[in-house]
C-alpha cells in the first residue's frame, strides 16, 4: 500500500501559514518602493471633458501622476483570449481615455513614496465628467432601443452564439408537455480573502521587469504582459509569491499588472499597488450574470424529449480574457448528467455599463447545472412525480460510457445512480420524507432538494482550449539526495505543495519532507498553464508522476550500471535499488539457463544502492553508462486527450422559520465522485468551501448596481460573504468511479462544490414552499421574499 | 506633525515617531514588519486583521497606532511560545483548517481569544465566535474542528 498517496497528510505549506510567516504580494518589502493608488470613474458611463491632474502632482510625497493619454499606445490592449465568430472587441487600456465605462473604471494613477500620500493625491484629482445614459439591465442592454455603449459596434450585441445537436423543435413539439421557466444566475463577486496585488521592478542595467502578481496564471500572465508591454518575453519575469484565493478572479490578465510594470520602467524604482476591497469588487472580474429561459420537454412518464436554453448574458463594458467564454461552457453542460436527445442553447452576449464577467469557480458550469436541476424539478412538479424518480428515469447507465452528449461532449465514466442511492441512503431519504408530511401537518415548513450534477474538469485538451491544455512538471533529485519539483500549476490554497509530494515520496520511496514543490515564478519553472478549471492535480499531477517515472527509468540504468547488473535484474522498494536474488537462484536450482540469458551481475561488491548514492554518482558523472547524460533531472509534459467528468448527488433538507421567512439547514448531504483521491482531507476541504459558496449564491450574495448603474454592493458590509453561522455542517461521502483521462484515476475536484449545491438548496427551499403554490424563486433567496410568500 | 507611540508587541518594547492617523495594521505590518497580519476589506468585517490588543481581539485596521500606545500587542507571529505551536496553531494544521491561508492569522487569534473566555464552548458557540471573521476557501467545518481539538488540548494541559 502507498505510504502517502490515499492518505491525509498534513499539509506541508501550512506551518508558514499558521505562523504568519508567509510572504503574499504585499509582504514583499523592496527598498523605494513607491506606491500607486488609482482614481477610478464614479460614474457608470460619462466622457471625461476635463482631467487636471496639476495639483494632484504637487502634493507632499507625489513622485508623478499618469493618465490615459500619458500611457497613449505604449501598453497595448487588455487581452481577451475568445475567438468566437463575429465577436465585438472594445478596445480596453488599463486607464480610461476620454471616456469611462462602469464605476471603478480607472482614470488615473497617483505615484507617491507611501501609499497615504498616493491616497491623498488622488483627491485632488479634479474631473469633469459629462453623464451619459447608463446601461445597467442586461435585457433593456439588448433592445435596440437601448442607448449604446461601444458607438462604434451601433448596438450592444458583443455576439450572438448558437450550439446544440438534435431537433429541438420536433423534441418540444412531440413532449407530452413544455414547461417554461425564466431563471435568472445573478452576478456574484468571487470575493478572494486577498485582494489583487502588484509588485513591479524594472532594473535598467540587465533589462528586466519583474512583476510580483496575485495571479493563478503567472506564465499566461507574463506571455500576455511582453506582449503588452512590448518587453521580450525572455526579459520579464512573473512571480505568483503565496496568493490568497483566487476562484476564477486571479485567472485573468488585468490592467492594472501591465500599467505597474509600464510606471517602474519609466521611473526606475519598484512600484506597488495593492488593491483595496472596495476597488476590488468595483474593478475585479464579477461571475455568472445570465438571464435566461428555458424549455423543457417531456413525456407524461418523466422523459426528457429536449432542452433549450435562452440566454443573455451580462458581460459588461468590456471583455476581459474569457467573459465571452463563459456561456459558451453554460452551452457544453446543458446535458447535466441526463440523456437528453435535443439540447439547444441561444447566447446573446450584451454590453452593460458595469464590471465584465468571468470565470468565478464553476464559471458557466454552475449556470447549467442550475438550469438542469431546476428544469429536473420543474418536471416533477408538473407531472408529480418525485425528483429523485425523474432523474433516475433519465440518467444514462454505467456502461452507456463513454457518453455522448447532444452538447458533443464524451463524459468519460460514471455511476449516476451510485452516489444518488448512496445519498439517499445517507440522508434517509424515505425517512426525511415523512417527517416532512408529518411536519406539514403541523403547519411547519420542511423542504427537501436534491441536485445530481456533473461538471467538466481537468481542462483540457488543448484543442478544446484558448491557450494550451497541457500541463508541465520538473522533478529533480540534487546530488544530496533531496527531490525538487517544479510544476506549471500555480495553486493559491488548493494544497499542491503536498498532495504532488505525495506522489512523489510514494514514487521514489522518500520521505515527503525531502520532497519540496516549488510553484509560480516564471524564471525557475518551465512553462506551464496554471492553476483554475480543477486542472491542477488531473493534468499537473499527472505531469509530475509522468516525469518521475521517467526520472525512475535513469535511476533504474544507473543503478544497474554501478551494480554491474542488467536494468531488468533491478527491484526498487523504499529508494532502494537491489538486485533480484530469487530469480537467479531459481533458475540455477533447475538447471536451466534464463531464456534471456543473463551476464551474472558484476556487483562490484554491493547488492544494493540508495537515491542519495545514485544522485551524488549522477552528479559526480565519473562513472556512468555510455552516452548518458550526467544529472537527474527529468521534465514531462502531459496533454490530456479528454476533460473528466466527475459527478454526485447533494441533498438538502430545510426548515423556514414563518415568522421570519429565514431558511435553517436541517441537513446538508453530499456525496461527490472525483475519482481517485490522493489527499482525501484536501478532497473535504475544496467540497465544504465550494459548498459554502453556494450557500452564498442561493441565499446571501449578489453584486447590485442601481438604475444608475453605481455599485451598491460596494463594500463587505453590503455584499454578503457567508459566515461561520450560515453555513451547517455538512454531511460528506464518496464514490469511486476512476477515470482512464490520466494515470491517476483523478477527475478534479475545485469546483464540485460550487456546480453541485446551489440547484439543490433551491430545490429545498422551493419544496417546502410548494404548498403555496411555488415552482421557482430566483437567487438569492432572502428571508423577506419568503415572508412575503408566507404571508400573502 | 509626528507623535510618539510606545507599546509592547510579541513581548518586545517598541517606540517610533509616527503620523496620527496611522492605523496599527500598517504600524504592525510597514513599521515593525510583522506581515503576519493581513488586511482583508475597508470596514472591518473580514477580520484578517485582527490581533490581541491587551488581551482582547481587535480589528487593527479600525484601530490608530496611537490609541496602542502603552499597550501590549499580539500578532500571530507571537503567538507560539518558545518555538511550540499554539493549540489553536496546531488544530488548524491537523484539521485542514486553511486553504489559502490569507484569513488564517486573523481567524487563530480570534479562535485563541475565544478559547481564553470559553475553554469548552459547543459548535454553535465556535461559529458565533468566530462570526468577526471571513473564511472564504474552507467552509468553516475545519475550522469548528481546529478549534474544538484546541480546546481538548488545553484543557488536558491544565
Amino acid at each position: 500500500m502507498a505510504k502517502y498517496i490515499g492518505r491525509r497528510i498534513k499539509r506541508t505549506e501550512d506551518p508558514r501559514l499558521i505562523k504568519g510567516l508567509a510572504h503574499y504580494v504585499d509582504d514583499i518589502k523592496l527598498p523605494d518602493t513607491l506606491h500607486v493608488a488609482f482614481l477610478r470613474s464614479i460614474y457608470a458611463h460619462a466622457r471625461i471633458a476635463r482631467l487636471d491632474t496639476s495639483e494632484a502632482a504637487k502634493a507632499p510625497g507625489v513622485v508623478a501622476v499618469f493618465t490615459g493619454e500619458d500611457v497613449g499606445e505604449q501598453i497595448g490592449p487588455v487581452p481577451c483570449a475568445s475567438a468566437l465568430e463575429g465577436l465585438k472587441v472594445p478596445d480596453h487600456r488599463p486607464l480610461a481615455r476620454g471616456k469611462v465605462y462602469f464605476v471603478g473604471h480607472p482614470i488615473a494613477a497617483v505615484v507617491a513614496t507611501d501609499p497615504y500620500a498616493a491616497r491623498d493625491a488622488v483627491d485632488l484629482i479634479a474631473v469633469d465628467y459629462e453623464e451619459l445614459p447608463a446601461v445597467v439591465d442586461a435585457e433593456e442592454a439588448a433592445k435596440p432601443t437601448s442607448p449604446v455603449i461601444h458607438e462604434q459596434f451601433g448596438d450592444n450585441i458583443a455576439y450572438r452564439l448558437t450550439a446544440g445537436e438534435g431537433d429541438i423543435d420536433a423534441a418540444l413539439a412531440s413532449a407530452d408537455r413544455v414547461i417554461r421557466q425564466r431563471i435568472v444566475n445573478q452576478r456574484l463577486a468571487p470575493v478572494a480573502l486577498e485582494p489583487r496585488g502588484v509588485l513591479a521592478r524594472y532594473l535598467p542595467g540587465e533589462e528586466e521587469l519583474t512583476i510580483w502578481s496575485s495571479t493563478q496564471i503567472p506564465h499566461l500572465l507574463r506571455t500576455q504582459l511582453a506582449i503588452m508591454l512590448g518587453i521580450p518575453e525572455n526579459k520579464l519575469r512573473v512571480i505568483a509569491p503565496e496568493v490568497g484565493g483566487g476562484f476564477g478572479s486571479k485567472l485573468n490578465v488585468y490592467g492594472e499588472e501591465a500599467l505597474l510594470g509600464w510606471i517602474s520602467r519609466r521611473l526606475g524604482n519598484p512600484v506597488k499597488w495593492i488593491e483595496t476591497r472596495r476597488e476590488n469588487l468595483q474593478a475585479t472580474i464579477h461571475g455568472r450574470g445570465q438571464v435566461g429561459e428555458i424549455e423543457i420537454g417531456c413525456k407524461n412518464d418523466g422523459t426528457v424529449t429536449g432542452l433549450r436554453y435562452n440566454v443573455i448574458a451580462d458581460l459588461g463594458a468590456y471583455l476581459q480574457l474569457l467573459t465571452p467564454a463563459i456561456p459558451t461552457l453554460t452551452g457544453l453542460m446543458l446535458s447535466g448528467s441526463y440523456k437528453i436527445p435535443a439540447i439547444q442553447i441561444n447566447v446573446t452576449g450584451v454590453f452593460t455599463n458595469k464590471m465584465a464577467t468571468d470565470a468565478y469557480r464553476g464559471a458557466g458550469r454552475p449556470e447549467a447545472t442550475y438550469v438542469v436541476e431546476r428544469a429536473m424539478d420543474l418536471v416533477a412538479a408538473e407531472l408529480g412525480l418525485d425528483p429523485i424518480a425523474v432523474r433516475r428515469k433519465n440518467f444514462p447507465r454505467p456502461e452507456e460510457f463513454p457518453f455522448k452528449t447532444a452538447t458533443g461532449l464524451f463524459y468519460d465514466s460514471g455511476d449516476y445512480e451510485a452516489a444518488l442511492d448512496k445519498a439517499l441512503k445517507i440522508s434517509d431519504y424515505a425517512k426525511l420524507r415523512e417527517e416532512q408530511r408529518r411536519a406539514r401537518d403541523e403547519g411547519r415548513l420542511i423542504g427537501i432538494g436534491v441536485s445530481s450534477y456533473v461538471e467538466i474538469c481537468a481542462l483540457g485538451p488543448s484543442q478544446a482550449m484558448p491557450a494550451g491544455g497541457w500541463e508541465s512538471a520538473t522533478v529533480r533529485i540534487e546530488p544530496t539526495g533531496k527531490v525538487t519539483v517544479l510544476t506549471g500549476v500555480s495553486p493559491h490554497g488548493q494544497g499542491q505543495e503536498t498532495s504532488f509530494a505525495q506522489i512523489v515520496a510514494d514514487e521514489l520511496g522518500v520521505d515527503i519532507n525531502d520532497v519540496a514543490v516549488i510553484h509560480g515564478d516564471t524564471s525557475i519553472v518551465q512553462y506551464g498553464i496554471g492553476t483554475f478549471g480543477s486542472r491542477a492535480t488531473a493534468v499537473g499531477g499527472t505531469a509530475v508522476l509522468k516525469a518521475v517515472e521517467k526520472l525512475k527509468e535513469k535511476l533504474n540504468r544507473i543503478a544497474a550500471h554501478l551494480l554491474g547488473a542488467d536494468a531488468s535484474q533491478l527491484t526498487f522498494s523504499e529508494g532502494r535499488f537491489s538486485v533480484q536474488e530469487a530469480k537467479r537462484t531459481t533458475a540455477a536450482a533447475v538447471g536451466e539457463a534464463p531464456a534471456t540469458s543473463l551476464p551474472e551481475p558484476k556487483t562490484n561488491g554491493k547488492r544494493s544502492l540508495t537515491l542519495k548514492d545514485i544522485a551524488l554518482a549522477a552528479h559526480l558523472a565519473k562513472d556512468l553508462p555510455p552516452d548518458m547524460e550526467p544529472g537527474l533531472s527529468a521534465t514531462y509534459f502531459f496533454e490530456p486527450k479528454n476533460f473528466t467528468f466527475p459527478f454526485g448527488t447533494h441533498i438538502v433538507a430545510v426548515e423556514i422559520d414563518r415568522e421570519t421567512g429565514e431558511v435553517k439547514f436541517l441537513r446538508y448531504v453530499a456525496v461527490d465522485d472525483c475519482g481517485k483521491v490522493i489527499n482525501p482531507m484536501l478532497v473535504e476541504g475544496q467540497i465544504q468551501g465550494g459548498i459554502a459558496q453556494s450557500i452564498g449564491q442561493a441565499l446571501y450574495e449578489e453584486v447590485v448596481y442601481d438604475e444608475q448603474g453605481q455599485i451598491v454592493t460596494g463594500t463587505l458590509m453590503d455584499y454578503a460573504v457567508p459566515r461561520a453561522r450560515m453555513v451547517p455542517r455538512l454531511e460528506l461521502d464518496r464514490t469511486e468511479t476512476p477515470t482512464d483521462v490520466n494515470p491517476l484515476g483523478i477527475k478534479g475536484v475545485g469546483e464540485a462544490g460550487t456546480i453541485g449545491a446551489t440547484p439543490a438548496i433551491v430545490n429545498a427551499i422551493v419544496d417546502a414552499l410548494a404548498p403555496f403554490g411555488i415552482r421557482h424563486l430566483d437567487m438569492p433567496i432572502k428571508p423577506e421574499t419568503i415572508w412575503r410568500i408566507v404571508r400573502r | 506633525m509626528k507623535t510618539t507611540v510606545r507599546l509592547r508587541v510579541n513581548g518586545v518594547e517598541r517606540s517610533h515617531q509616527i503620523e496620527p492617523r496611522l492605523l496599527l495594521v500598517h504600524y504592525l505590518r510597514d513599521i515593525l514588519g510583522l506581515t503576519g497580519t493581513h488586511i482583508g476589506c475597508d470596514t472591518s468585517t473580514c477580520g484578517a486583521c485582527t490581533v490581541l490588543l491587551n488581551g482582547q481581539a481587535v480589528k487593527s485596521c479600525t484601530v490608530f497606532a496611537v490609541q496602542a500606545d502603552g499597550a501590549e500587542v499580539t500578532t500571530i507571529e507571537g503567538l507560539a511560545r518558545n518555538g511550540e505551536l499554539h493549540p489553536v496553531q496546531e488544530g488548524f494544521w491537523e484539521h485542514h483548517a486553511l486553504q489559502c491561508g490569507y484569513c488564517t492569522p486573523g481567524m487563530i487569534i480570534a479562535a485563541a481569544q475565544l478559547l481564553a473566555r470559553n475553554p469548552s464552548p459547543t459548535e454553535d458557540e465556535i461559529r458565533h465566535g468566530l462570526e468577526g471573521n471571513l473564511c472564504r476557501c474552507t467552509g468553516y467545518q475545519h475550522i469548528v474542528e481546529a478549534v474544538q481539538y484546541a480546546a481538548q488540548k488545553m484543557r488536558e494541559r491544565k
